[in-house]
């Protein structure tokens, strides 16, 4: 099997192969960060576009149905297809190594899972160019969803539904890996704080997605299958799908900022050169905000009607999860306070995220005084509070990560000084582009709306939003920059590139053996590398076991089989409903027996894996920074 | 773990589906996809009562006339047994008698492809006799939604039968198959429970109701 020096010499061909079919949760993912990152990227595009628009009143450089589509799939993309998968890149890349595992619980679905998204991401896009994409917005509510034309939504639906699901078999995996692959000694109070808010976000994902699921369900059976759920004229009612959507749709709001959380978590630490302050409260609060997570969706539908008593409710239990939040923004300022810091690139995303989620998590709070939200819905103060907190939160999180863990991921260090230009150029656009938001919005200006008339005093903050969004641009233009000349100067880095590492992943070499741990590690407290620094030992960690064989997984290319056959199948649903063509039906069919089969093949056939042996593993021994 | 190794009655582990590390990740992931499923058919019931008897104007079929429980009860009792046969060939499986345990599990295949043939039958029926077609309303979109897709898990749990059973006839249990045999029975257990739930909500409160 390929060690990391061979994959380099191998032919493009050979290294696509190898990408096709890993199962190794490192490369996967590399899948994640760059299939991700390139979603980022069409999001990004997405949102200038939006900006151009907006930038001038009256404007006509896209038209209001464009305008539709652009809005619909920038939310939809930056969500479904660039956030999530983003943060399953770190997660993949860094909580097996945090535990102290060779592997995930299920190497064969965390492929699949990674695939699934990425066919119903290309799915989605597709529909740019047959037709038109979706233009209900990311929420799609059924209204207007049911009324749009063409097959926008149905790409929507279609792509979202095997996307989720790709998103769900993740989920699962870590919950497994989590609570099975921990190494000896890694009890669930010694796990670092990333792979706590995976653990959580995990459970969230495993118990938000079915609804939507149910939802995307009913939305491709209404609209292409004759059933009648959101026909009103039918009895239907459009209403469970805003309730779907949301029950949904708050927890996920959760499953992306809690792994964020864990992220600025460990930078606090490392770059504080400190623990951090109150481990277990921030333990106890993440699993707090979980659980609340499910019982706050209906703030997102305070005029929809469901009267004073149902919104009293969800308003004081969505008040109730400031709380929680609170407790570990004072963690996180009481690791700061007395640290030696170190103003890193990962550190200044973490210190420039803290006001910004703050002002994030205040205008929730204010959203969540039902009379008010009656005043704010749908105008842009909701658009300039949900993007506090999901770039203030979300986005700073991940371009903080890219910074810390792109030498763990990939064995080179990106320029500390432009890391810190896109730093400066991205948070100063981002304030810029949001902060006047939230004036325009309370001047009365609405959401989701393709252009304005001039002179009612939105004219010049819509111009400074506009702007703010190019300096955004710029900073990500110059995290590419970055990247390229990172990868073309190609210094190598040791084990602990940060030098203050304090978790499992810095104590082995970067990027590490697809084996990740030669010997498995026995964790003597939480922190456990910083503790063994500390002890002096050069090993970096204590052994639980001497070199032996090592059991690896097979890689396989039936993941990619399988979720190809979804995406054919979606093609064959789609059209299905034209009734003008001959083809769709067979089409689905074939897709979901390509799917059925490869499912088949890989339940007949044994996969019992290889091993590594001991003999060659000591063989390996002497090299540094181990390929 | 070596899939050759050759086992007997007395050296056959106790619990043998978590024997294995993948064997303890299946179980533990197993239960919590079916965690997944439990929230997915929560909603399929919550829309199903929300639009139950829903119609378009002047719709005249409800739930109290569609319904027959004779039919309905015979379709119980037959998934209830088929549970309890899961049961049996399980109880073979870890006393390492494997012809046993395939033979019950053919009673159970037998028995679930019964109950789907008259779940088959009552569809029909219910089209043909009322015209109560899958786009007659929002009452019909939703019972044929809940109802079937519990009849999908049943079917696609009949292949999963099938398949483990013909691709392991000849060689016997070990520790990798194990806990495949032990996962099978686990999902047509949660078919069982839904299939009550079913039974209690949609029909016995429909017919009183
Ligand atoms: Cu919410």
């Amino acid at each position: 099997m390929s060690s990391t020096a061979q994959a380099q010499k191998k032919g493009f061909g050979a290294t696509l192969w190898d990408y096709l079919t890993t199962v190794d949760h490192k490369k996967i993912a590399i899948l994640y960060l760059v299939s991700g990152g390139f979603f980022f990227v069409v999001g990004g595009i997405e949102a200038m576009l939006i900006r151009i628009q907006l930038a001038v009143p009256a404007n006509d450089f896209v038209s209001a149905g464009v305008y539709n589509q652009i809005m619909t799939m920038h939310g939809t993309t930056m969500i479904f297809l660039a956030a999530m998968p983003l943060l399953f890149a770190f997660m993949n890349a860094v909580v097996p190594l945090q535990i102290g595992a060779r592997d995930v619980a299920f190497p064969f679905l965390n492929s699949l899972g990674f695939w699934l998204f990425f066919f119903g991401g290309v799915f989605l896009n597709l529909s740019w160019f047959l037709g038109g994409a979706p233009d209900a917005g990311w929420t799609s509510y059924a209204s207007l969803a049911i009324a749009s034309g063409g097959h926008g939504v149905d790409f929507y639906a279609l792509g979202l539904q095997i996307s989720g699901a790709g998103t769900l078999i993740a989920g699962i995996n870590f919950l497994v890996t989590i609570i099975n692959m921990r190494a000896p000694g890694m009890t669930y109070m010694r796990m670092p704080m990333f792979t706590w808010t995976t653990f959580i976000a995990s459970a969230l994902i495993l118990f938000a997605f079915p609804p939507l699921t149910v939802g995307l369900f009913f939305l491709i059976l209404d609209r292409m299958f004759f059933a009648n759920f959101f026909a009103v004229e039918m009895g239907g009612n459009t209403i469970i799908w805003e309730h779907l959507f949301w029950i949904f749709g708050h927890p996920e709001v959760y499953i992306l900022v809690l792994p964020a959380f864990g992220i600025f978590s460990e930078i606090f630490a490392i770059f504080s050169r400190k623990r951090l302050f109150g481990y277990s409260a921030l333990v106890f609060a993440t699993i707090l905000i979980g659980f609340y997570g499910f019982m706050v969706w209906a703030h997102h539908m305070f005029t929809t009607g469901l009267g004073a008593t149902a919104n009293a409710i969800f308003a004081v239990a969505t008040m109730a999860i400031a709380v929680p939040t609170g407790v570990k923004i004072f963690n996180w300022l009481l690791t700061i306070w007395g640290g030696n810091i170190s103003f890193s690139t990962p550190m200044l995303y973490a210190l420039g995220f803290i006001p910004s989620f703050v002002a994030g998590g205040v205008t929730g709070v204010m959203q969540a005084v039902a009379p008010l939200d009656y005043q704010l819905h749908d105008s842009y103060f909701i658009v300039a509070h949900f993007h506090y907190v999901i770039v203030g939160g979300v986005v700073l999180a991940l371009l903080g990560g890219l910074h810390l863990y792109w030498p763990k991921m990939f064995g080179t260090m990106l320029s500390e000084k432009l890391g810190k230009i896109t730093f400066a150029l991205f948070f100063f656009g981002f304030h810029a582009t949001f902060f006047i938001q939230h004036f325009l919005g309370l001047l009365g200006m609405p959401r989701r709306v393709y252009t304005f008339v001039g002179d009612q005093g939105w004219d010049l903050y819509n111009l400074i939003s506009s702007v703010g969004a190019a300096f955004m641009a710029l900073g990500v233009i110059t995290l590419v920059i970055n990247i390229i000349m990172t990868s073309v100067k190609n210094e190598r880095v040791g084990n602990d590139p940060w030098e203050d590492g304090r978790t499992l992943e810095w104590a082995i070499p970067s990027p590490p053996p697809f084996y990740n741990f030669k010997q498995t590690p026995l964790v003597r407290g939480l922190d456990t590398y910083w503790i063994e620094k500390m002890e002096g030992n050069p090993e970096g960690m204590t052994y639980a076991e001497p070199i032996g064989d090592i059991h690896m997984p097979n890689n396989s290319i039936i993941p990619f089989i399988m979720s190809a056959g979804l995406f054919v199948a979606a093609f064959g649903a789609l059209y299905f409903i034209d009734g003008d063509k001959a083809w769709p039906l067979p089409v689905l069919a074939l897709g979901l027996l390509i799917t059925l089969g490869s499912m088949a093949a890989r339940s007949l056939k044994d996969d019992l894996g290889y091993h590594i042996h001991k003999e060659d593993l000591l063989k390996e021994g002497g090299q540094p920074g181990g390929h | 773990m070596d899939i050759n190794k050759q086992y007997s009655a007395q050296t056959w582990p106790d619990h043998p589906e978590t024997a294995t590390l993948e064997g303890k990740n299946k179980f533990v992931g197993f239960w919590l996809f079916l965690g997944g499923e439990t929230v997915l058919f929560a909603t399929l019931f919550a829309t199903y009562l929300a639009l139950k008897d829903k119609g378009p104007s002047g719709m005249e079929i409800t739930a109290s006339q569609l319904f027959e429980l004779p039919l309905v009860f015979i379709m119980t009792m037959l998934l209830l047994t088929s549970s309890l046969t899961s049961v049996y060939a399980m109880f073979h499986m870890r006393s390492y008698n494997f012809r046993a345990m395939q033979a019950w599990m053919a009673v159970t295949v037998l028995l679930g492809a019964a109950f789907l043939g008259f779940e088959i039958y009552e569809f029909n029926h219910y089209v043909h006799e009322f015209g109560f077609t899958y786009g007659h309303s929002a009452f019909s979109s939703a019972f044929y939604t809940l109802v079937g897709t519990h009849g999908l898990h049943v079917a696609i749990g009949l292949g999963w039968f099938i398949l483990l059973m013909i691709r392991n006839a000849k060689r016997g249990l070990n520790l990798y198959n194990a806990s495949k045999f032990y996962t099978i029975s686990l999902y047509w257990h949660f078919i069982d429970v839904v299939w009550v739930f079913i039974f209690t909500v949609v029909y016995l409160m429909g017919v009183v109701g």
